[in-house]
């Protein structure tokens, strides 16, 4: 019995734009129509919501844990995954059933509570950092005025889940393991914030939906195409990849070196909140990069309006994410201290110095005045670093000789 | 001998590196793994798996797993081995058992009573194959062996070792042939040399008995 | 801090205060990067390697004892079994070793399938240690692929020679089994063409990667006396700017005609031993090219060897190659029977291996992996 009046009172409704909001809209008219109380309405209609957010990405975790497989193999000339179901589209359904029905093996010498807790938090804060993203233009599940410090806050309960994993398993390599996460994950932490301040001053607000208004009309108003912007945006990948302890920077799981890191006392289904946990937060830091420097749900270019916004934005979080699968098919991986000292020796200076050149930005306005005191404030900093790298390279070029005795 | 002390180079290096910028290596490295993903898509020899239940690989004429005996025209009968033994104690692993036949009377019937290969054990290096003096034991291209029976199912006796010699012209025809044309050869200087002995016992009977009866006439 | 422990299979001794900072980290047998069953027993201070004691023989087969114990012939597969990457280098150094025992002349032509044959191995071997060390450096698995793509190509060629993708069995006494199959050479010279740009590609995809150098560069180097103290040959020896091949210091078969270089390496860490194997690798398809130029007709093994009942005279012999790994060698006493009385294998990984804690000392967990890499093992010669 569907309160057919008010449907009809909102013609959007069925629009595909409205899609993701469609089940949130329909309980709260159902409960509505029913008379419910205001506050029920409203507790029911965040749940649904909060359930659609976190439906669509357990479905794309599912989806991306094939992908994964999937890109990696064709980098290294192989088909992948395709027993299961056609083109292995089943196989995350087989891996859950294949983690569900494994032993679940606690060590003798873990923290009992602490063991089990680890991979329930781990999942949780990711969950919570994607609630405040904006994915279209009617679609913000929660709508913070201070959304970016939620998701840094938030964001941050990752690091202690490790640590506790690595802890409460009582054995060696996940101490390692969770070591080397601590110190990587707060390290790469700070330029990731500062980063992320530059888009706050430019906009001067803290609520992503109005970062990502303020982007609109066309992918040259997106904050990665200024050149503050942009060279924020690559630091914020490069922190990126290292917050969500990928490739090169996934020392943490190091499996050439301590086996599987924090998660190697861990099987079944507590294994697989790990890497849920994980694929999850790679979605968040992901859709935050999204939202902060390439315009969130904004079309590239004007006249493309007709599309719906969140496709854009899924687009966009395909795209980031296949950088990140195709820099896991390429690199080595880099050793901790050469890491820490990345962190601190190169990215947080480089990252400092995108807050003045942010202001400057802010101040003289979109024109050529700023691009002229913006861009040699950045390049020049970039070009000594550049020549310094380049020094260190020339010495580490090697001359070979050949003995023809 | 003693390491030489490092001579001069003789030679300019090769390729001397050159950095361009930064940062370069990894675009490189990228571009590496970017093009054989796209190529996969499309060139043969990027993609070089196949599915195997579904597909297989082609497989060498030369290729050597098993090693089988050959029997002519009779599985019992026709066996070339004469269990002599010799790919019995040349073969590495020592994973061939074989027990002579003998009549009632202990006397050899030159054929083997048990030949067994233990799959388990077997390396397949082909020795067994090689210094066999019969053309008796070859190796066979047949790779799918496994069985969920540890025990009876990976030792192979007689009725699965023996093949025919037809399947063996048919594995390897250039082999086959070669030693078919061989022991054609063999059996015909050998029934041309039996002929012969029986011409010249003939004769030397006849010789004999000429002999005898001219004896007896002078008697 | 760190006392010598009593026996190679416990953990180190630890004394001071500062004893129970130190963690105590097992490093195998069960462990992804350890080339297989080798076990490291690692204290570590932080990240920091204090001492370092290898443990190995999980793989232990008995192959020395198995050897005196069999025919001459038969030692023969096993010694694919050794280093299983490159078997037909292992071939070439037991068929010398009986050669020389025996005083077998080997004809022309088998003299050069043997340099092809073990110039392809040495292909094999490098190219394949190119993935293994990527993987050691945590890439996922995609130097690796490209390795394996082409390997399998110089395989196929085994396959259709020798009827075997790795364990051979191929060289005799004398010559090798069977002779080049029709068409072999010539498939053989267009995989050589098309190995150069591959070896580009590789180059390109490894070498100018930053990442790979800051890992690799000034990682595990060693003095060049300590290492020629510790017997280490090979591309380990090389890679430190020591000019010793024994292609070129002791030359055996026909070395002798071809002409190639031999790259030295500038500080010996583990990049150089990256590189010297690329350079290597070059030189190899220069020797290749020419073998295949030059293959003469004629017999492929010795015809008056005889196959069955092999007595070698009494006596003792040392025959060694330049092995991809190292220097190969095989020693054996004959009595005269048909089984040696001592049969002993030089292996290049094991004696490469001794230096590993030297190497390894106050480095990083992570770089410990990496000099096991490029030492280049493989536990089925270790162990043996």
């Amino acid at each position: 019995m569907l309160p057919l009046a008010a449907v009809i009172s909102e013609p959007s409704l069925f629009s595909l734009e409205h899609l993701p909001r469609l089940p949130q809209r329909l309980v709260e008219l159902l409960l509505g129509n029913f008379g419910a109380p205001e506050w029920l309405v409203s507790i029911a209609g965040f749940l649904v919501a909060a359930g659609t957010v976190v439906g669509v990405f357990l479905g794309g975790f599912a989806l991306l844990s094939l992908i994964e497989r999937k890109t990696l193999a064709r980098i290294q000339n192989r088909i992948g995954p395709n027993r299961a179901g056609w083109f292995g589209i089943l196989q995350p359904v087989a891996d859950g059933i294949k983690m569900l029905t494994k032993e679940d093996i606690v060590p003798d010498k873990a923290e009992k509570f602490l063991h089990l807790l680890a991979p329930i938090l781990i999942v949780v804060p990711a969950i919570l950092a994607l609630g405040v993203i904006p994915y279209g233009r009617e679609w913000t599940p929660v709508s913070l005025e201070l959304g970016l410090l939620f998701f840094f806050a938030v964001g941050s309960l990752t690091e202690l889940s490790v640590f506790i994993a690595g802890w409460a398993s009582g054995s060696k390599f996940p101490m390692l393991g969770a070591m080397r996460a601590i110190s990587q994950m707060i390290s790469y932490e700070l330029p990731l914030i500062i980063t992320a301040l530059g888009v706050v001053m430019v906009s001067g607000t803290l609520s992503l939906p109005h970062i990502v208004e303020q982007q609109n009309g066309g992918f040259w108003h997106w904050n990665f195409f200024t050149p503050w912007g942009f060279f924020a945006g690559i630091l914020f990948f490069i922190c990126s990849i290292a917050e969500a302890n990928r490739c090169p920077f996934d020392l943490p799981e190091g499996e050439s070196e301590i086996v599987a890191g924090h998660m190697t006392e861990y099987s079944g289904f507590k294994y697989a909140l790990f890497f849920m946990g994980e694929y999850l937060g790679l979605f968040a830091i992901s859709a935050l990069g999204i939202t902060l420097f390439l315009g969130g749900w904004q079309a590239p270019l004007p006249g493309l309006g007709f599309v719906p916004t969140w496709i854009w934005f899924f687009g966009k979080l395909a795209f980031v994410i296949f950088l990140f699968l195709w820099i896991r098919g390429t690199y080595p991986r880099v050793r901790i201290d050469q890491l820490m000292r990345f962190a601190w020796l190169c990215m947080i200076p480089m990252a400092l110095l995108t807050l003045p050149a942010a202001g400057v930005w802010h101040f003289t306005g979109r024109g050529l005045l700023s691009w002229v005191l913006v861009v040699p404030l950045l390049l020049v900093p970039w070009v000594i670093v550049g020549v310094i790298f380049n020094k260190r390279l020339a010495a580490a070029t090697r001359t070979y000789t050949f003995a023809d005795g | 001998m003693e390491a030489q002390p490092n001579t001069p180079a003789t030679s300019p290096p090769d390729k001397p590196a050159r950095w361009v910028m930064p940062g370069l290596g990894l675009f490189q490295g990228l571009a590496v793994t970017g093009k054989n993903m796209v190529q996969s898509f499309y060139k043969k020899e990027r993609m070089t798996t196949v599915q195997y239940p579904e597909e297989r690989a082609p497989i060498s004429p030369n290729f050597r797993n098993f090693p089988f005996l050959v029997y002519d025209n009779d599985p019992k009968a026709g066996l070339r081995c004469t269990a002599c033994s010799i790919c019995e104690k040349e073969c590495p692993p020592q994973c061939i058992y074989i027990v002579l036949e003998r009549d009632e009377n202990g006397k050899s019937l030159k054929r083997p009573k048990v030949f067994d290969i233990d799959l388990s054990v077997c390396m397949n290096c082909g020795i067994c194959a090689e210094v066999c003096p019969f053309d008796s034991i070859y190796m066979d291209g047949e790779y799918e062996l496994s069985t969920d029976d540890r025990f009876g199912g990976l030792l192979f006796g007689l009725d699965r070792l023996s093949k025919s010699a037809e399947y063996h012209m048919k594995l390897r025809p250039e082999q086959a042939s070669e030693v078919m044309a061989r022991r054609k050869a063999d059996e015909e200087k050998k029934a041309a040399a039996a002929a012969a002995k029986i011409a010249k016992a003939k004769a030397d009977a006849e010789a004999k008995k000429a002999a005898a009866e001219e004896k007896g006439g002078e008697q | 801090m760190v006392s010598a422990p009593s026996t190679y299979s416990s953990a180190p001794i630890l004394e001071g205060s500062d004893a129970d900072q130190l963690l105590r980290v097992s490093l195998g047998p069960q462990h992804p990067s350890t080339h297989g069953v080798f076990r490291m027993n690692v204290v570590l201070d932080g990240e920091t390697v204090v001492s370092l004691k290898p443990v190995f023989g999980y793989l232990h087969r008995n192959h020395e004892k198995i050897a005196e114990g069999v025919t001459y012939l038969s030692s023969m597969p096993y010694t694919d079994r050794l280093d299983y990457i490159c078997p037909l280098s292992n071939n070439w150094a037991y068929a010398s070793a009986v050669e020389k025992l025996a005083g077998i002349e080997v004809p022309e032509r088998a003299e050069y399938m043997r340099v092809i044959l073990a110039e392809l191995t040495r292909l094999i071997n490098h190219t394949a240690f190119m993935g293994f060390i990527l993987g050691d450096m945590g890439a996922w698995g995609s130097a690796l692929m490209y390795a394996f793509r082409e390997r399998e190509l110089i395989l196929d060629l085994f396959e259709d020679l020798t009827g075997a993708r790795m364990m051979a069995n191929f060289m005799r006494f004398g010559g090798c089994r069977n002779d080049l199959p029709a068409g072999w050479a010539e498939k053989c010279s267009v995989l050589v063409d098309d190995y150069g740009p591959f070896l580009d590609e590789m180059e390109k995809f490894l070498v100018g990667n930053e990442i790979l150098l800051a890992r690799c560069q000034d990682v595990g180097q060693l003095p060049k006396e300590t290492l020629i103290n510790g017997g280490i040959t090979g591309p380990m020896l090389r890679a430190a700017g020591v000019n010793y091949d024994i292609r070129k210091a002791d030359p055996y078969g026909i070395y002798e005609r071809f002409s190639f270089r031999i790259p030295l390496g500038d500080k010996g860490d583990c990049y150089d031993r990256i590189m010297i194997r690329f350079l290597e690798m070059r030189e190899s398809l220069k020797i290749l090219r020419q073998a295949l130029d030059q293959l003469p007709d004629g017999d492929y093994v010795n015809p008056k060897i005889k196959i069955r009942n092999f007595k070698p005279p009494v006596g003792e012999a040392y025959a060694r190659i330049e092995g991809p790994k190292g220097e190969l060698g095989f020693h054996l006493i004959s009595d005269g029977t048909v089984n040696p009385y001592r049969y002993r294998v030089r292996p290049p990984s094991f004696i490469n291996l001794t230096l590993l804690e030297d190497m390894c000392l106050g480095l990083d967990l992570a770089d410990v992996v990496i000099i096991l890499g490029s030492i280049d093992i493989v536990l089925g010669e270790v162990d043996r």
